[in-house]
């Protein structure tokens, strides 16, 4: 265990946002789901007491009748934000006192920063270079991150839980998130400013970073173990056709897949009915593509697999 | 003066003459001189008075436009009648104030994102974005620069807080569902500013002009010249005739290798153009918050009993 070699990293100042997260996220993952479990306690009391529906004023807040549902902007918001300016800006004071931004030596364009890492919120993405080629990893993934983010407010067909924490009505919808956000977005972005050390190899917390390491992986491709290596086929346009069956047969098990997920409650079967088949066709495809990502990372990890669709074009 | 409404606005006797004139007979002038300077003063007395309650006065009323008392309609008005205030509603859900509904996140991030032109705005009296100077501008200000550093620091860790901020924010957001309708678009627009926050970042990373920089900007924009058509290692880029001298890594750098006018331009964008783009969709998100019935909760909770039939087009 190298401690020394742990805090020089976590305590690299750029590093810093990187720890805070490790805090905040499951923090706030906790603070939001522990009141959607409270509103969800709710609605199954209203769900099961049709009378107390009618009457109950459906919050998990107190409220007694007499009480105005509103209140002045000035002073009940505004002050909360002049003292949330302070605190923010005390906060960005004693962390600008306490820790210097970094500067390294002048750009060198002769002289390679070994690891060179791209500013912390992109190390999802760089990590992602592992598994994928740059067309990929560089632009298409962020490019359908954001259109599929953009897309969400339009797919999502269910009308509930609009304006509350839940978790009972929405669970499809916050699984999703959650493995879009925690599990492949900022546990990516951990990997990356954490694990990663020279050479983007993968050192464990603790493990000394050794500029000399060698690792010797001999990555394959599919196409060349199953049919080269296996049938003894060198056709590469038979080679490239497995690869294409490959990932439609992925596809298609996916498709599936989710589409048991999404009919598998009572409540989730009436929101496919709601959904037109543009939103759903259109659902399916981020999901699948979402989940090619642990597929592809698993097949990378597990089996030495370099790609598994070989083109004289592109790789996948 | 003073405010003929106000709790004490006792109108100040302006109006009435101070001595008349005709009615010296028998008085000297000094004795005509001392009472009329006694009038003088007590008009004066009168009158500081009053600027005990500055906000009776009309130079007040004449900056905010309200009267300042204490009635619903003045508190109301207080807040709506002002530039800075009027994005507000007058009254909100009385449960959206506390703090476990929104966290505050969209707001803070705003907040930092106005230090964040402040301290910018600072920090660029002392930049010059060219590749000579630049990084001993950064040397100068850390060193020489009357709390330079502290300038530096607070815009690095500011930047680096308000990506932390906004994705707080968007994580409240969809737990919450607030992107529902109505809000759908400006959910939209809100992902435009995500995305143009962490432009806005990346383009101030290679400004220090240090090897930290560099690199990053290296292997970023490394990544768009594997961009599927425009960039000249991507698929069928060099099919299109791209070369490193005219894909889109070209057009982004201003050069085939991060240089003097990648410095320039991710200057430009920086300072000038993603703040202009990204206040605009600021404007368009805050706006969109109001028009489509402002903050989203916390609402009642819906039952699945209560579902209705969508509405057919």
């Amino acid at each position: 265990m190298d401690w020394q070699q742990l805090w020089t990293i976590v305590s690299l100042p750029d590093n810093v946002p990187i720890v805070l997260l490790l805090f905040v996220v499951p923090f706030y993952t906790w603070y939001g789901l522990k009141q959607a479990f409270a509103n969800d306690r709710l609605i199954d009391q209203l769900e099961a007491d049709p009378a107390m529906a009618k009457t109950h004023h459906r919050k998990t807040q107190p409220w007694k009748p007499g009480w105005a549902k509103e209140v002045h902007v000035w002073p009940f918001l505004l002050r909360i934000e002049f003292l949330a300016a302070i605190i923010v800006t005390v906060i960005l004071m004693v962390w600008s006192i306490t820790l210097n931004a970094p500067l390294e030596e002048p750009a060198n364009p002769t002289l390679t920063m070994n690891p060179s890492k791209a500013p912390w919120y992109f190390l999802g993405l760089q990590e992602m270079l592992v598994y994928f080629d740059p067309w990929i990893a560089g632009v298409v993934m962020p490019s359908l991150i954001i259109v599929g983010l953009m897309v969400i407010p339009y797919i999502d067909a269910n009308p509930l839980g609009n304006g509350y924490y839940t978790y009972k009505q929405r669970k499809f919808a916050i699984w999703t998130f959650i493995f879009g956000f925690i599990v492949l977005w900022v546990s990516m972005i951990v990997i990356g400013t954490l694990i990663r050390g020279p050479g983007w190899m993968w050192f464990w917390p603790g493990m000394t970073w050794d500029h000399n390491r060698l690792i010797f992986e001999v990555n394959q491709d599919l196409p060349d173990i199953v049919l080269t290596n296996w049938l003894g086929i060198k056709s590469p346009l038979l080679k490239s056709l497995f690869g294409a069956t490959l990932i439609g047969l992925y596809s298609v098990g996916a498709w599936i897949g989710i589409h048991k997920l999404i009919v598998s409650t009572p409540l989730s079967r009436k929101i496919y009915a709601r959904m037109s088949l543009l939103q759903y066709i259109t659902m399916q495809i981020f999901m699948i593509t979402m989940l090619a990502l642990p597929v592809k990372i698993a097949l990378r990890l597990l089996f030495r697999i370099k790609y598994v669709l070989v083109t004289p074009w592109f790789n996948v | 003066m003073a405010d003929g409404n106000g709790k004490n606005g006792n109108p100040v006797t302006t109006g009435t003459p101070a001595a008349p004139p005709n009615g010296g007979n028998g008085k000297s002038k000094l004795a005509t001189l001392i009472e009329e300077s006694k009038v003088v003063k007590d008009k004066a007395v009168e009158e500081l008075k009053a600027l005990k309650q500055p906000e009776k006065t009309d130079v007040f009323k004449s900056i905010l436009r309200v009267k300042h008392d204490e009635t619903p309609r003045s508190r109301a008005l207080g807040v709506l009648s002002n530039v800075f205030l009027h994005l507000h509603p007058a009254k909100i859900n009385r449960d959206a104030v506390a703090y476990n509904y929104t966290w505050g996140m969209g707001g803070m991030t705003f907040y930092v994102y106005l230090t964040l032109v402040f301290t910018g705005t600072l920090l660029m009296f002392y930049y010059h974005p060219s590749k000579v100077v630049a990084f001993r501008d950064i040397l100068y200000l850390e060193h020489d620069v009357p709390f330079g550093k502290l300038l530096r620091n607070m815009h690095r860790w500011g930047a680096h807080l308000m990506v932390i901020m906004i994705e707080l924010h968007m994580f409240r957001v969809y737990l919450t569902g607030s992107y529902k309708k109505p809000r759908e678009f400006n959910w939209v627009v809100g992902v435009l500013l995500l995305v143009l926050t962490l432009l806005l970042s990346f383009t101030g990373y290679l400004l220090p002009d240090d090897q930290l920089g560099f690199w990053a900007v290296t292997v970023g924009t490394n990544m768009a010249r594997a961009t599927p058509l425009l960039g000249h290692d991507g698929p069928f880029g060099a099919m299109l005739g791209m070369t490193p001298f005219n894909d889109v890594r070209f057009g982004l750098l201003g050069g085939s290798i991060v240089d003097s006018n990648a410095l320039l331009r991710a200057y430009i964008w920086h300072c000038v153009a993603i703040p202009i783009i990204a206040s605009a969709f600021m404007v368009v998100h805050f706006w969109r918050v109001r028009k489509d019935g402002g903050i989203s909760g916390p609402a009642p909770v819906m039952l699945e009993s209560e579902i209705k039939e969508p509405k057919k087009v």
